[in-house]
């Protein structure tokens, strides 16, 4: 009645055992978004470090005498309304570019992930202050902080990334707090409180580990935001100040010339853009390579 | 008050000592108006565990098994009542001993996917209960690692990999090693096989049995299932809607239960037989807390339930020799053919 149990001969191979390839980097190589987000990083990096060495004209020497020229050989794309490099003009705004999102992308992460895990950690009255304080501060939009700033500190950059990095804490407050309450729940965390493991070591060893992955995700988005916001800043004049070059400023600079020559607003602009998409290229794929059960399967 | 043996010596102390231990929860308000409802998952529980001893506590989904764990580990405070620890009160030692005194009291959990963190190695997982007494020296603490992971059938090549690259039967095993090393007296296990296969239940079974004998360790193992329990125990409490309402050695539970609740539970042990014709259970009354008012919880559920049940609650009263039970009509339960009828 019952059919025999065997094995068909073409069924594959058991091989016990049998471990793919599990390095970072190997991996990396292979996920293209992260290739190509890395990529278009790289290069605004680049260029912001090559602006420090070498910059084919000075961005900051004005030659009314050639404004608004066309690309050519001396000046790859042309100049501007004051007879800058166009070229030279963003390898210095990259600078300022990535300082920017560094420092407040930095002010963001410590203190929003710092108020996150507390509020996890310590739930109650604490977790409700911190998560109304960052509603309080999440309700004001940056431009808005970085205006009542400048009012009171004056424009400048160092106004504009404080205001970019305050207006990036409650973002962070509120990714960390939610995952990390996802962690406090979960059967290891009681496990390791059984153990005798305390509120801040298992907060150092358990959640933080289990969330870093969303956090990095979140900074390089964070990241592109704060690039973004800069530049609405630098174009309100708020931000960078003349005479330092910014891409922001370059916007605005080109506005009033936008039907005369149009070019001068798309390079600055492709030039935000492929940071911003570099930058949640690269964040996606680090989600990815991050997580050590999507590791064994590429 | 010994419960596990005829010959009471007055002066050991106990490895572990449960004296009318109480949980209350408060349910989140419905209204802004009324109080918010409270549950007690626990009503006045007192048991005992012997060194060497194992307890077993069985019941349905809502008895209170689980916060019985939760409050023998000291994971919460009880609403009243105590859990003591070789004589010592846990919930009234300050943090710092009781962190220390948690060396002799581990615990593995029921879901082995849910209680080992993904991103630590099997290495520190398995470590964490020596690791959280204080620093220890590293090639020291490999070395106690390789060894427990050897006592659970694992090889000290595990140590490096993550749980991701386990089976559930494999990663309970860890769950077990990590509970053996700091080389505790008890081991609460909670549900320890029921999110396992069958064949591998036993495996993980036999091998909480092989680790009794070789370290005269106590277990107090929390299941629904009977026969998990009986492999390991040296008692049985049977709980129900907070309360233990029998509790005697396993052969004196199976032959001569003195609860109709432990009866309907034998009854309910689905068993495989040849050549018999199916019939489908009759389905019980789910236990509901709000009915817990005066007379016995289990009288609206009982088939023996009389005025005086409904009116009086039964205390927990000596049945037999080592046998508690908590029923008015005790005696006439245990003359009722055992619910067993055959073995195996």
């Amino acid at each position: 009645m019952s059919a025999p149990l065997t094995i068909p001969a073409d069924a594959p191979p058991l091989t016990p055992g049998a471990r793919p390839a599990t390095g970072f980097w190997r991996r990396a190589l292979r996920h293209r978004s992260f290739v190509l987000g890395a990529a278009l990083s790289l290069l605004v990096l680049g260029s912001a470090l090559l602006s420090l060495l070498w910059t084919p004209w000075s961005a900051y020497d004005i030659d009314i005498a050639s404004k608004l020229r066309p690309p050519s050989a001396a000046h790859w794309l042309g100049t501007d309304v004051l007879g800058r490099d166009i070229v030279s003009l963003l390898l210095v705004g990259a600078r300022s570019t990535i300082m920017v999102g560094v420092i407040a992308v930095g002010i963001g992460l410590t203190f929003g992930v710092c108020l996150g895990l507390i509020a996890a950690a310590r739930k109650g009255w604490t977790e409700e202050l911190i998560m109304r304080l960052s509603d309080f501060t999440f309700a004001f939009p940056a431009v808005l902080s970085a205006i009542m700033l400048a009012a009171v500190a004056g424009p400048g950059m160092l106004t504009s990334i404080t205001a970019i990095g305050i207006f990036q804490i409650p973002t962070f407050v509120r990714v960390t707090r939610g995952s990390a309450n996802a962690i406090w729940a979960r059967e290891f965390v009681l496990a390791a409180r059984a153990a005798g493991k305390g509120t801040f070591r298992i907060t150092i060893e358990h959640v933080l580990p289990n969330i870093l992955s969303i956090l990095i995700v979140q900074a390089t988005i964070q990241f592109a935001l704060a690039i973004l916001a800069e530049a609405a800043l630098s174009y309100l004049g708020l931000g960078t100040q003349p005479p330092q070059p910014s891409w922001g400023r370059m916007l605005n600079d080109a506005q009033t010339l936008l039907f005369q020559s149009p070019m001068l607003a798309v390079y600055p602009g492709a030039a935000i853009a492929i940071a911003v998409l570099g930058l949640n290229l690269l964040g996606d794929g680090l989600r990815d390579l991050l997580d050590p059960r999507l590791a064994r399967e590429r | 008050m010994t419960m596990l043996d005829q010959a009471p010596s007055a002066r050991e102390t106990p490895l572990l000592e449960v004296k009318d231990l109480a949980q209350r929860y408060t349910l989140p308000r419905e209204s802004l108006f009324k109080p918010p409802a409270q549950v007690n998952a626990l009503n006045g529980v007192t048991a005992q565990v012997k060194a060497g001893r194992s307890l077993g506590v069985v019941g349905e989904s809502g008895s209170g098994k689980s916060t019985f764990a939760r409050l023998v580990m000291a994971l919460e405070r009880p609403s009243s009542g105590s859990v003591s620890l070789l004589g010592r009160d846990l919930n009234q030692l300050p943090s710092d001993e009781l962190r220390r005194a948690r060396r002799d009291f581990q615990m593995v959990f029921q879901d082995p996917y849910g209680s080992l963190d993904p991103r630590q190695t099997i290495a520190r997982i398995v470590a964490e209960p020596l690791t959280a007494l204080g620093r220890i020296d590293r090639a020291a603490l490999r070395e106690r690692v390789a060894t427990v992971l050897r006592q659970v059938g694992l090889r000290d090549a595990d140590m490096d990999k993550f749980p991701h690259e386990f089976s559930g039967g494999q990663r309970q095993r860890i769950a077990i090693a990590r509970a053996l090393i700091t080389q505790p007296k008890l081991i609460v296990a909670d549900e320890p096989v029921s999110a396992l296969d069958v064949s591998v239940q036993a495996q993980v079974l036999n091998l909480m049995q092989d680790l009794q004998d070789q370290f005269a360790l106590s277990y107090i193992l929390i299941s629904h299932d009977l026969a998990v329990v009986d492999l390991l125990c040296d008692e049985i409490a049977v709980m129900y809607l907070g309360r233990i309402v029998e509790q005697a050695r396993p052969e004196d539970l199976f032959a001569h239960s003195a609860h109709p609740y432990t009866r309907a539970l034998l009854d309910a042990v689905p068993r495989a037989r040849a050549g018999r014709v199916r019939r489908r259970r009759g389905a019980q009354l789910v236990a509901s807390q709000s009915s817990a008012g005066v007379g016995c919880p289990y009288a609206p559920r009982c088939p023996l339930a009389d005025q005086h049940c409904r009116e009086t609650a039964p205390a927990l009263r000596s049945v037999g020799p080592a046998h508690l039970a908590a029923c008015h009509h005790a005696e006439a339960v245990m003359a009722l053919p055992p619910a067993v009828a055959e073995a195996g």
